[in-house]
């Protein structure tokens, strides 16, 4: 899939309304189903990067897990206004005890 | 351990043999490939807990300076100064291959200043204008962290699974294989004895006779 694709965000009000700023597509969302609904109807539209704040990551957590499949969409939790709640760290600590078996990155790095 | 249920005949231990000739070469195809692209996995891996590290502190500051934006700026007012965004937002795409996992690059197309603010400078108080500047610094890294995280993501499912073939062939396909060819051998052996004790038999019984 080489092309133009275009970026957006999704989360809380508070934390994307800044990145209009910047330039991409935000989505404010609250709950649970419209977490769901607008992150289906993003992957629907090709959208190439999507952000998504750690509060409504936790939603949507499945999903996230099967788009990690197909190289496109790039679904990537980033910390909301209000803070992170190490969703995305822990993601990462747990690929490497996927690969790896064991989770040797916690302390020394 | 279990053997697989074959004809102990020649032809078929032939076969075995070259079955398992191919199982080893596999084997040790795929664990080089597992012990690389372990290797490759840490250095992306490292590199994503950094970036994301660094971009949570960031994306905090901007953060902290855009709630101090909104605290003297109305709702509607923000809304209208940030809904004309300086430059688009579009990313370039594509696909990198990576020890024959897939995984997607993306760059920034680059249109118009970093340093630009998409609004007039008296409309809009210098918080605004410091957070509108550092997320727009911040996107860069952010699609760094997009390419990164999402080749580790893709990594580790791919690390798995090829240990799950490594596995296989080591455990059960190599063992297997041994034991039926050893299995074939042996029955091999035991129907030559049993046809030459018969024929030294039949010589014994044909000497009898004669005299």
């Amino acid at each position: 899939m080489n092309g133009i694709g275009k970026i957006a965000v999704i989360g809380d009000e508070g934390s994307v309304e800044l990145f209009a700023a910047a330039g991409a597509d935000t989505f404010p969302t609250s709950n649970e189903a419209d977490t769901l609904r607008t992150l289906k109807s993003l992957v629907a539209k090709n959208y190439a990067v999507i952000y998504i704040t750690e509060n409504v990551a936790v939603f949507v957590e499945k999903q996230l897990g099967e788009l990690k499949k197909v190289p496109f969409p790039v679904v990537i939790p980033i910390p909301s206004a209000s803070g992170g709640n190490g969703f995305g760290l822990k993601n990462i600590k747990r690929n490497v005890e996927k690969a790896i078996g064991a989770d040797i990155l916690s302390d020394s790095v | 351990m279990s053997r697989i249920a074959v004809n102990p005949t020649r032809m078929e231990l032939r076969r075995l043999k070259d079955r398992l000739k191919t199982a080893q070469r596999g084997h040790k195809l795929l664990k080089d490939k597992s012990d690389e692209m372990v290797r490759r996995f840490l250095s992306f891996v490292r590199e994503n807990k950094r970036l994301r590290e660094e971009i949570e502190s960031d994306l905090a500051s901007a953060m902290k300076s855009f709630m101090l934006a909104k605290a003297v700026m109305s709702g509607e007012e923000l809304k209208q100064t940030l809904c004309l965004p300086a430059r688009a937002a579009s990313v370039t795409t594509g696909v990198e291959n990576v020890m024959g996992v897939e995984v997607p690059t993306v760059s920034v197309k680059a249109s118009g200043d970093a340093d630009a603010l998409p609004y007039a400078l008296t409309s809009a108080s210098s918080d605004l204008d410091t957070a509108v500047r550092k997320i727009n610094l911040l996107m860069e890294k952010l699609l760094k962290l997009a390419e990164v995280e999402k080749t580790c993501d893709m990594l580790a499912d791919e690390i798995e699974r090829n240990r799950r073939r490594v596995n296989a062939l080591e455990y059960v396909m190599i063992p297997e294989l041994n034991e039926t060819i050893k299995y074939i051998m042996m029955k091999l052996d035991e129907n030559e004895r049993g046809s030459l004790v018969r024929l030294m038999k039949v010589k014994s019984m044909m000497e009898q006779q004669e005299q």
